[in-house]
């Protein structure tokens, strides 16, 4: 495109500044927010309580964070960040393991109550955990599996976006290459292993990235099922950190447990940016 | 769209697909069924056994003036979600557009709020606007205003909204961007030689071209401050003062764990499905022109 032309739409000299500095000032307000907590996990709880609280960080970074995580308020920060990793990658690997076969299935069989099946994940996509957490409270605790892992992550897998995603993906596989497949003698778990998985790769990716942030991000539904503190995951716990009455909350520390709360999700989003925009896009699909 | 090549046999089909449908059946309908069965009934005082009361546990929420309110709360809550996400990331995202250096630096920038849950970003604008300690609260205090969102709902139901848009706006803004990426340069420079000044190839030309993605956005942050705004709500208010931050998922919560009336909660659960079942529809209409687009 020639060079003119884009002088007549992107603007040049003065204009070019105030758009960046309009562009800086929009990042610096979003950013605000995440900047002050991690001031105040950097400060002592005077330098808090005593207002206004400074706006650059203090010297205390590193006791804060160690009385976070190893000594926390109910319970150390550092389980709270395991139980949500196991959460987390539970409910991301969980989806993608019985998503992948279970689109497989529709894609390349035709076996009785096939379309049954099918209207059967339209329906889940429908229905969010919120919507039935009683009854579905009852469920896992009629398996006693309050304060487990598997009670924290098998009710979250139970919604089929994840198959309908590997379902039109499956759909844009060339028939040639399950024809090729058929003419060498492979079964059909053979033409998933060698063909169908590695070609899904980007779309396991993508998703593994949204499915990460949806499990880790989780909230109301640990918060019903984990009333031992050991089993509590680190966004649900920061709420169980205040105190109740009149208490003067412990604001370094909790700050400092945000912080932390933050990290693994936003490492996850910044570092795998395209793929994450990738899943974002094509779950909303 | 269907395969043409496909492998025979109905027992391995049948194993593939059994661990969603066991997890499906046991997580997912099963629950749902007891919340239409439950929201029948009404348990006696004691928990012992229900009454079968047919659709009394509707009519009286239909009739509960706390119930309509409730109604009433989320309307306004998820207008407000939805623009004040919204227009915010319209504007970044056209800012960002126009830089052809840097726009991946801001946008980088831009999407940490999105990986922040939704309670932890409760935490963080509680912690600026806590009466006691909170800056923003103060600083207001100095310029003579009296911020109170424990005493006042109206301030609290600003501080819950404000608190479930911000992480919203990253999202928006990526689909605004890349909506924006995709309009073609030709039309935009067209209307430039014939003298179009910027708003106004904003108005008449770039922001019709956005219209599908705008839909889209539209539906998708409503469900998402009908549903996902929970931990916002349950950090920073507890639904008060007064229910005037109760939503309606709040309220499912409340009354099922806090008040423990199943009846109420199972049948505010049934409402909930119609909604949700209500936008899907909505939303899948949008995606259909989505997809020409």
């Amino acid at each position: 495109m020639a060079r003119e032309m884009h002088g007549m739409v992107e603007k040049r000299g003065a204009s070019l500044w105030l758009t960046h500095v309009f562009m800086i000032l929009g990042v610096l307000v979003i950013f605000f927010p995440i900047w002050l907590a991690f001031v105040a996990s950097t400060v002592t709880q005077p330098e808090i309580v005593r207002p206004p609280m400074p706006l650059w960080p203090g010297d205390q970074l590193w006791e804060n964070y160690s009385k976070a995580l190893f000594a926390g308020v109910n319970v150390p920060v550092s389980t709270m960040l395991f139980n949500s990793l196991i959460m987390a990658i539970g409910i991301a690997v969980g989806k993608i393991i019985i998503s992948l076969l279970s689109a497989f299935a529709i894609v390349y069989f035709r076996f009785p109550g096939r379309n049954i099946f099918f209207w059967m994940i339209f329906l889940t996509l429908m229905l969010p955990v919120e919507v039935r957490i009683v009854p579905t409270y009852e469920v896992v605790a009629g398996f006693g599996m309050l304060n487990s892992y598997g009670g924290l992550i098998f009710p979250l897998i139970a919604s089929a976006t994840a198959t309908f995603l590997f379902r039109q993906f499956f759909l844009t596989i060339p028939d040639e290459l399950a024809e090729a497949a058929r003419v060498d003698g492979a079964g059909p778990m053979r033409f998933f292993w060698d063909v169908v998985v590695p070609m899904s790769r980007t779309n396991v990716a993508a998703l593994f990235v949204i499915l990460f942030i949806y499990g880790w991000n989780q909230y109301l539904w640990p918060l019903l099922i984990t009333t031992d503190p050991e089993m509590n995951t680190i966004v649900m716990g920061i709420k169980q950190m205040f105190p109740s009455g009149d208490d003067v909350a412990d604001w370094p520390v909790i700050m400092a447990t945000s912080i932390l709360a933050m990290i693994p999700p936003v490492i996850v989003v910044v570092s795998m940016q395209r793929l994450f925009i990738r899943g974002l896009v094509d779950s909303e699909k | 769209m269907e395969k043409r090549v496909i492998f025979r046999g109905w027992w391995l089909p049948a194993l593939l697909i059994a661990p969603q449908v066991f997890i499906s059946a046991v997580f997912f309908f099963y629950p749902a069924g007891q919340a239409v069965w439950q929201s029948l009934f009404i348990p006696d005082p004691f928990g012992l056994s229900s009454q079968y009361v047919g659709l009394a546990n509707f009519e009286f929420l239909i009739s509960d003036p706390f119930y309509r309110a409730s109604f009433g709360t989320t309307a306004i809550f998820s207008i407000l979600v939805t623009l004040c996400s919204m227009i915010p990331a319209l504007f970044l995202a056209v800012i960002a557009d126009r830089l052809i250096k840097g726009s991946g630096v801001y946008r980088t920038m831009l999407i940490w709020p999105y990986a922040v849950a939704p309670a932890i970003a409760g935490v963080l604008w509680l912690f600026m606007f806590n009466t006691r300690v909170g800056v923003v609260s103060w600083y207001l205090g100095q310029l003579g205003y009296d911020w109170n969102h424990v005493l006042n709902g109206n301030e609290a139901m600003g501080l819950v909204v404000v608190a479930s848009a911000w992480g919203r706006i990253s999202y928006n803004f990526l689909f605004f961007f890349a909506a924006l990426q995709a309009v073609p340069r030709s039309v935009i420079e067209a209307a430039a030689i014939d003298g179009a000044h910027f708003w106004r190839r904003f108005w008449t030309i770039v922001l019709p071209l956005l219209s599908p993605t705008t839909f889209f956005l539209l539906v998708v942050n409503v469900v998402y401050s009908f549903f996902e705004t929970f931990g916002v709500i349950h950090t920073i208010t507890s639904g008060g003062p007064q229910q005037s931050t109760t939503i309606l998922v709040y309220k499912v919560f409340s009354d099922g764990f806090v008040g423990q009336d199943l009846g109420s909660s199972s049948a505010q659960s049934v409402i909930l499905l119609f909604v949700v079942g209500l936008l899907t529809v909505i939303q899948f209409k949008f995606v259909e022109k989505r997809v020409h687009y």
